[in-house]
């Protein structure tokens, strides 16, 4: 059993694995043979992947090119990995509990649902001019926009999650002396975990998204600002490490998240498989 | 199991016959407000249920069965008459009123022993004897070596046991369940009948349990209440017969005494 469950993993990966390399292939041959691909591509302006890899190397350990990014990748990965959590914390803090309580007090509900949805369409795109004028230029700039833009997604998944939680839960709770007040802690956060963990996982990656967006303006140190400077300077090689750094911060936070979580919860079925 | 009844004796005033577990329904209906007029679920509802009595209640499907349970258990207030359980009229849902419900109603992020210490904690009971009372109640469900297990790893069976400790735990007057074994396949729920019935001569508490089956109705009750009507008959559920069961403690459920009772109520539950 427990053999032939590795071998299927190991199999698993292997096939992941194989097509990443299919892509890396792709992408060496397109560049070397400079493709036009669709929407007009044009591979022959990428750098190729052996030339990405060393800039990153040098980019995360140095003593390549000896440059102003050599070395730097924990200082900008920090920087940046401060502002997503300052924003997302924040955002948390505040989506949750009220979500929860719009969840499941209608008059909550209904005082707060038009404001949620007149704020929520306005994507953090829209709010960049508006913030730069408002808050200026700078690290606080990119924490509002984080904190503004995962704070909807963990809003929703929090008030939906609340509203499906069973009311044979809370009945079972009111009927073994649970008052209404401790229904909520007792039950409904818990019953609710799940669907509220899911949102903050979709908060977080948020956060990383619109990092870049925040760091374009005023910044010197971030990932997202190194992108924006690259691409003035046209060095296309420096924005795909950027880029590929970028994604695994946002997929090693999101591991973490859920590692966190699954660690604080033991076996207890709270957290989505 | 010593002091079961320890807790509402301490509540009862007289020492001779304990009245918490009491039931008195009198003129009781209930009427939903629907998009489509209201809707008389239930109405003119009489029955007493003498404390430590079983009662069983059968009929068809919509005939308000869940419908008085819910009332009585105080999820759901009652649109006519007066419902007292102890003498005193019930206003919401509290701990005196154990329910278990067909779908067991657990903590899914508890596990067994934390299910049924959740009540005991959240009634101020101290945290080392709601764990010793939570074991006691697990042991005579013969839990014990699941006791650190999650709900969903356990059978159907063993879910509606930790369910029945859990509210037993804080030694209710009253029990009140519905269709708690519809669930269970035959040969478990033949167990925990046999279960219910040593638990429920323990306990003392007055039981009210709605079922499909006449012949858990009989095998288990003092009193079988039929029921009757129902939105879908066009007339609103009400008490259409009981029949006391008296077949003596051992009953044989393929003994002729046995068989002539069940068919009988078979016939009032159909021709109503
Ligand atoms: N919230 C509600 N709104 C309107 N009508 C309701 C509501 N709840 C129950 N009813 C009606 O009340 C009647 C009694 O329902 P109840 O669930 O008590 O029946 P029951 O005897 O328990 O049936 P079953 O055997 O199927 O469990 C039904 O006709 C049902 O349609
Ligand atoms: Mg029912």
């Amino acid at each position: 059993m427990r053999a032939a469950l590795w071998r299927r993993r190991i199999g698993h990966g292997a096939l992941g694995l194989g097509f990443v390399a299919l892509l890396l292939l792709l992408w060496d041959l397109g560049v070397r043979g400079e493709w036009v691909l669709l929407f007009d591509i044009k591979m022959g302006f990428l750098p190729a992947p052996d030339v990405v890899a060393r800039l990153l190397w040098d980019f995360a350990f140095g003593g390549l090119y000896d440059d102003a990014y050599s070395g730097t990748l924990l200082e900008h990965l920090t920087a940046s990995a401060l502002r997503v959590l300052a924003g997302f914390g924040l955002a948390a803090a505040l989506a949750v509990p009220i979500g929860v309580l719009m969840g499941r007090f209608p008059l909550v509900n209904a005082a707060l649902d038009p404001a949620v949805n007149l704020f929520r369409p306005v994507p953090a795109t829209a709010w960049v001019p508006l913030v730069l004028l408002i808050i200026g230029f700078g690290s606080q700039a990119t924490i509002f926009l984080i904190t503004l833009s995962a704070f909807f997604p963990i809003l929703l998944n929090t008030i939906a999650a609340t509203r499906e939680v069973p009311p044979r839960l809370v009945e079972a709770a009111r009927m073994l002396g649970t008052t209404r007040v401790g229904v909520l802690m007792k039950v409904v956060v818990p019953a609710a975990t799940p669907g509220i963990v899911s949102g903050l996982r979709i908060g977080l990656g948020l956060g990383w998204v619109i990092l870049v967006l925040g760091e374009a303006n005023g910044i010197d140190t971030g990932l997202g600002s190194m992108i924006m400077l690259a691409r003035e300077q046209v060095r296309t090689d420096r924005v795909v490490v950027g880029m590929i750094v970028i994604g695994l911060a946002g997929f090693l936070s999101d591991r973490i998240l859920v590692l966190g979580f699954k660690g604080l919860f033991g076996r207890r079925p709270l957290v989505r498989a | 199991m010593s002091g079961v009844r320890s807790a509402v004796a301490a509540r009862s005033a007289g020492p001779v016959v304990d009245e918490s577990g009491r039931v008195t329904l009198a003129g009781v209906g209930k009427r939903y407000e629907t998009k489509r007029g209201p809707v008389d679920a239930v109405a003119d509802v009489d029955l007493e249920v003498a404390p430590g009595e079983f009662v069983a209640i059968v009929g068809a499907s919509g005939c308000g069965k869940s419908t008085l349970l819910r009332i009585l258990a105080g999820f759901e207030g009652h649109t006519s008459g007066t419902v007292e359980v102890g003498g005193a009229p019930v206003r919401g849902p509290g701990p005196a009123r154990g329910v278990v419900f067909q779908d067991y109603g657990l903590f899914p992020w508890l596990t067994v022993a934390e299910n049924v210490r959740f009540g005991l904690r959240q009634q101020r009971w101290s945290r080392a004897r709601a764990k010793q009372r939570a074991a006691e109640m697990i042991e005579v469900v013969g839990l014990t070596r699941f006791a650190d297990r999650f709900p969903g790893e356990l059978s159907g069976g063993m879910q509606q046991r930790v369910a029945i400790a859990r509210v037993l735990a804080a030694d209710p007057a009253l029990l009140l369940m519905d269709e708690p074994f519809g669930a269970l396949d035959a040969l478990t729920r033949t167990t925990m009948q046999h279960e219910l019935k040593r638990l429920r001569a323990e306990s003392g508490a007055t039981v009210l349990f709605v079922t499909h089956s006449i012949e858990e109705a009989v095998y288990l009750a003092d009193r079988v209440v039929v029921m009757a009507g129902g939105a879908s008959h066009g007339a609103p559920g009400h008490i259409a017969a009981i029949v006391p069961v008296d077949l003596g403690d051992e009953r044989d459920v393929n003994g002729p005494a046995f068989n002539d009772l069940e068919r009988r109520i078979a016939a009032l539950v159909h021709e109503s």
